[in-house]
C-alpha cells in the first residue's frame, strides 16, 4: 500500500493507533487522507475493539520525518469520527505483531525442509495436503518477512498477512480516555 | 423522542427553522422531491432558486461569511451534488461553514447505478469538513444538527448530508437542537496559559515584531477583532494581514501595513522578511503569503496561534504554538500584556521607533502607486473611485478570481470584518455574483458589489437572473481587459508574452446581456465617465452589471514571482526579474 517504495528505516518508522467512531465511510476517510496528501502507509489494520461494534481501532504505520509524522497525526485527529490518535512508536516500549498465512507447495526434501524451517520458526500447520502447507506464524513483521524468504526459496508460495497490529505495554489503557 | 407524525422531508424544514436558518439556496430534482414539497407547505423558510448548483454554494458561503451564520443549500442527487463539489471545496480551503444537503436515491437502489445515482459522500469526502449518509430515520433529526454544530465549531467547514428519498418519505421522530453535537469532536478552544505568558515574553523584547493575522480571526467573531485592534494599539506593533483576513482590523490603523503576499505591499512583505518576532494569528502559511519557504522571514521567532492543530507546524516550524481561537487567545494575550513590567515596555518602545523609521522608509516607496491616465481607465483608477463613491454607505465586497481581485484587496479599505467575501484558497472563478447575491440576502439594505473580470463573470452568469428573480440590488462592478489578465500577466513572465488562450474573443455585449436578463447595464470607457457609471450604478434600485473598460496591459504590482523571497518583489517598474526553474514549477 506504500504511495513510496522507499524502505523504512527504523528511526522515522510510526506505529500509529487511532480510535475511530465505526460508521460508515471512516476507513475511506482515514485511507484517504493518507493518499490525497501523499502520505506512506506501510501497513493498516482495523477492526472493531467494543462489544457493541461502535468504535473500531486502526492501527496504521506509516514513516516520515518529524514534521510530516506530527501534520499525519494532526491530520487524523481533526477528522470528526477520531476519537484520539496514539503514536506508539514515540511512547516508547510498545508490542507490535502481525499474523501470516503461508501457503508453500512442495514435495519431498524441500516439503520436509519446509517443515523444519516452520518449526525452528514457531509457525503452526493449519492445513496440509501431500504436496503442501499451510503455515500460520505471527510475531513481528521481521520474523515474517524472514520466513516467507525461506519459504519461497523451497517451493511455490501464497501468503497473506493480517499487517501491524500494536498495543501499548505497561497498565496505561488508551482508549479508556475516550 | 417527540412526534413522530413528520416525514423525513418535514424533518428536514423543521431542523433547518428551529437552527435558525432564513434562507436556503438550492435547486430541485427527483432525489430532493419530498423535500421541495414540505418547503412548499411552509413559510418561515426562505428558498432562493439558483440557475446552477455551484451558484448554490457559493451563495451559501457568501451569507455565512457576511453574516457569520451556517450557509444552507439543497441540491438533488447525482449532477445536483456534483455541481455543487467546487462551491464545497471553495468553502473547505477557506473555512466557511456551510451544510449542503443532497438528495440521495433510495436505499435500495444505492450502488446499482440507478439513475442519477453518484457516490456522494465518496465524491465529497476530501471536500467536506464531514459528511454523512442517512441510512435510518431514526437519527435524521439528530444527524442534521449535528451537521451544523460540526460546521460551525472549531474550524468551520463544509458538511454535507446525503438523504435517500425513501429517508425523506418514512416517517421520522424529530429532536430539537438542544444540546446536540458530536458524540466526541471537540475541538479546541481555550488556549494554554503558560504558552500566552511565553508569547507575551517573546513579544515583550521583541525589537523588529510584526503581527500577521488571517481569516481565522475573521470566523472567531468581532470580539477577536476588537482584542486584536487593541492589542495593536496599546503594543504600537505593525500588523498585516492577508487576503482573508481584511478587515481584521481597520485598514485606517496606522500600524496597518496593508496586505502581505504575492500582491502585497512592499512594507508589509519587508516587514516580514525583516522581523525578529512573528506573531501569526488564524492565518496558515500559505505558500501565496511565504513565498520561497526557505528565505521566509529567516530571523524570526514564529508565534503561532491557531484552533486548527494540523495548521500549526505543517508549513513553518512554530516556536510558540497556541493551539485555541484566535479571539480567547487574543483576549488573553492582550491580558497578560497588561500586566506585564512597564519598564520593559518603556525599553521596547524606543527600539520600536527604529523598527517604524525603517518601516515607513519602505512606506515611502508606496507600492501601489499607479499612473492615472485620462484616455484608459486604469483598473486601480477604477476602484479608488468606487471607493470614493460608497465610503459613506455600508458597503460589502465580493470577488472573481484575477488580477481585478487583487487590485481590489489592494485599493478597497475595509474597516470592518465580514465586509469582505473573496475565494482565498482555491481561487474559483466564478464566486463573486453568487457570493454577492448571499451577502444581499443577509443584509438586503446594504449596498453589495462584486468586484469582477470579465473572464470570470461569465462562469456563474447565469445568477443574475436569480438576483433579479429576488429583486436583488447586487452591483457587478466588471474591470473588463477582455483578457484573463493574470493568465495574461504570468504568461509575460513566465512565458515569452506568448499569449496562448488568455485573449477572450467574441465577449457579449455586457450592456446587452445585462438587459437580456432584465438587470441594468451600464459602460465605461473613458476615465471622464466612471464617476458618472458609478453613481448610477449605485443609484439603480436593482441589479446592475457595470461594464468598465479598462486598460487591457495593465499588471499587478507589487508581486513575488513564484519561487522568489518575500525581498525579491517585483514593483513593476524595473526590469523583468528572472524566475528561478522551481519558480516556473509553482502555480
Ligand atoms: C475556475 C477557474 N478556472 C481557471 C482559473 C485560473 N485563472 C486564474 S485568474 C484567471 C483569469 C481571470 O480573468 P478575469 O476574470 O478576466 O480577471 P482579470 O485577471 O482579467 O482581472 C484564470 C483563468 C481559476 N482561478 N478558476
Ligand atoms: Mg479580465
Amino acid at each position: 500500500m506504500s504511495t513510496s517504495s522507499a524502505p523504512i528505516s527504523a528511526a522515522n518508522r510510526h506505529a500509529i493507533a487511532v480510535v475511530v467512531d465505526n460508521e460508515s465511510g471512516v476507513l475511506s476517510k482515514v485511507i484517504g487522507l493518507f493518499s490525497g496528501r501523499g502520505y506512506n502507509i506501510e501497513s493498516l489494520t482495523v477492526c472493531s475493539i467494543n462489544a457493541s461494534d461502535t468504535v473500531s481501532r486502526i492501527t496504521i504505520v506509516t514513516s516520515g520525518d518529524d514534521m510530516t509524522v506530527e501534520q499525519i497525526k494532526a491530520q487524523l485527529a481533526r477528522l470528526v469520527p477520531v476519537h484520539g490518535v496514539e503514536d506508539l512508536s514515540q511512547q516508547g516500549e510498545h508490542i507490535e505483531k502481525e499474523m501470516a498465512l503461508v501457503k508453500i507447495v512442495a514435495k519431498g526434501v524441500e516439503r520436509r525442509e519446509a517443515l523444519r524451517v516452520a518449526n525452528i520458526f514457531g509457525a503452526k500447520v493449519s492445513d496440509t495436503t501431500l504436496s503442501s502447507f499451510v503455515f500460520n506464524l505471527s510475531g513481528s513483521s521481521r520474523k515474517l518477512d524472514a520466513f516467507i524468504a525461506m519459504m519461497r526459496s523451497l517451493g511455490e508460495i501464497e501468503i497473506a498477512r493480517s499487517g501491524v497490529v500494536a498495543l501499548n505495554r505497561g497498565e496505561e489503557v488508551f482508549s479508556r480516555h475516550r | 423522542m417527540s412526534s413522530s407524525s413528520l416525514t423525513g422531508a418535514e424533518v428536514v424544514v423543521k431542523a433547518l427553522i428551529d437552527q435558525g436558518v432564513e434562507c436556503i439556496f438550492g435547486y430541485p430534482g427527483g432525489a430532493v422531491l419530498p423535500i421541495y414539497d414540505a418547503l412548499f407547505q411552509q413559510n418561515r423558510l426562505r428558498h432562493i432558486l439558483v440557475r446552477h448548483e455551484q451558484g448554490a454554494a457559493h451563495a451559501a458561503e457568501g451569507y455565512a461569511r457576511a453574516s457569520g451564520k451556517v450557509g444552507v443549500l439543497l441540491v438533488t442527487s447525482g449532477p445536483g451534488a456534483t455541481n455543487a463539489v467546487t462551491g464545497l471545496t471553495d468553502a473547505l480551503l477557506d473555512s466557511v461553514p456551510i451544510v449542503c444537503i443532497t438528495g440521495q436515491v433510495p436505499l435500495h437502489l444505492i450502488g446499482t447505478d440507478a439513475f442519477q445515482e453518484c457516490d456522494t459522500t465518496g465524491i465529497t469526502r476530501a471536500c467536506t469538513k464531514h459528511n454523512y449518509l442517512v441510512r435510518r430515520p431514526e437519527v435524521l433529526a439528530r444527524t442534521l444538527h449535528e451537521a451544523f454544530s460540526i460546521a460551525r465549531s472549531g474550524r468551520p467547514g463544509p458538511v454535507v448530508v446525503d438523504l435517500p428519498k425513501d429517508v425523506q418519505f418514512a416517517l421520522a421522530p424529530y429532536v430539537a437542537p438542544d444540546n446536540i453535537r458530536h458524540r466526541t469532536y471537540r475541538p479546541p478552544s481555550t488556549p494554554d496559559a503558560r504558552a500566552i505568558v511565553q508569547a507575551a515574553e517573546a513579544l515583550l523584547v521583541a525589537k523588529k515584531p510584526i503581527i500577521y493575522a488571517g481569516g481565522g480571526v475573521i470566523n472567531s467573531g468581532d470580539e477577536a477583532s476588537r482584542c486584536l485592534k487593541s492589542l495593536v494599539d496599546t503594543t504600537n506593533f505593525p500588523i498585516t494581514l492577508t487576503l482573508m483576513g481584511l478587515g481584521g482590523v481597520p485598514s485606517s490603523m496606522r500600524q496597518f501595513l496593508g496586505m502581505l503576499g504575492m500582491h502585497g505591499t512592499f512594507e508589509a512583505n519587508l516587514a516580514m522578511h525583516h522581523c525578529d518576532v512573528m506573531l501569526c494569528v488564524g492565518a496558515r502559511f500559505d505558500d501565496r503569503v511565504t513565498g520561497r519557504l526557505d528565505a521566509f522571514a529567516p530571523n524570526a521567532q514564529k508565534i503561532h496561534i491557531d484552533i486548527d492543530p494540523s495548521s500549526i507546524n505543517k508549513i513553518v516550524r512554530a516556536d510558540i504554538k497556541i493551539c485555541a481561537d484566535a479571539g480567547l487567545a487574543l483576549k488573553e494575550l492582550l491580558r497578560v500584556w497588561q500586566s506585564l513590567a512597564q519598564d520593559k515596555k518603556t525599553a521596547q518602545g524606543k527600539a520600536l521607533v527604529r523598527w517604524w523609521q525603517q518601516i515607513d522608509e519602505w512606506r515611502k516607496r508606496n507600492s501601489l502607486a499607479f499612473r492615472a491616465d485620462d484616455k484608459k481607465i486604469q483598473p486601480q483608477e477604477a476602484i479608488r473611485r468606487l471607493v470614493q463613491a460608497t465610503q459613506h454607505r455600508a458597503v460589502r465586497i465580493t470577488t472573481e478570481v484575477g488580477q481585478h481581485q487583487m487590485w481590489a484587496a489592494q485599493h478597497f479599505p475595509f474597516e470592518k470584518p465580514r465586509r469582505w467575501m473573496t475565494s482565498g484558497g482555491l481561487g474559483t472563478m466564478g464566486y463573486g455574483l453568487p457570493a454577492a447575491i448571499g451577502v444581499q440576502l443577509a443584509y438586503p439594505r446594504e449596498l453589495v458589489i462584486d468586484i469582477a473580470g470579465e473572464a470570470s463573470i461569465l462562469m456563474n452568469m447565469q445568477e443574475l437572473s436569480t438576483a433579479v428573480q429576488q429583486r436583488l440590488p447586487v452591483k457587478v462592478f466588471i474591470l473588463n481587459n477582455q483578457y484573463m489578465g493574470m493568465v495574461r500577466q504570468w504568461q509575460e513572465l513566465l512565458h515569452g508574452g506568448r499569449y496562448a488562450e488568455s485573449y477572450t474573443a467574441s465577449l457579449p455585449d455586457f450592456v446587452k446581456l445585462a438587459e437580456a436578463y432584465g438587470a441594468r447595464g451600464l459602460r465605461a470607457t473613458k476615465p471622464s465617465e466612471l464617476d458618472d457609471v458609478i453613481a448610477q450604478m449605485i443609484e439603480h434600485p436593482g441589479a446592475v452589471l457595470a461594464d468598465i473598460c479598462v486598460d487591457q496591459h495593465a499588471n499587478c504590482f507589487p508581486m513575488i514571482p513564484s519561487g522568489a523571497a518575500h525581498n525579491e518583489m517585483l514593483l513593476g517598474d524595473e526590469q523583468q526579474a528572472e524566475v528561478s526553474d522551481d519558480g516556473k514549477m509553482l502555480v
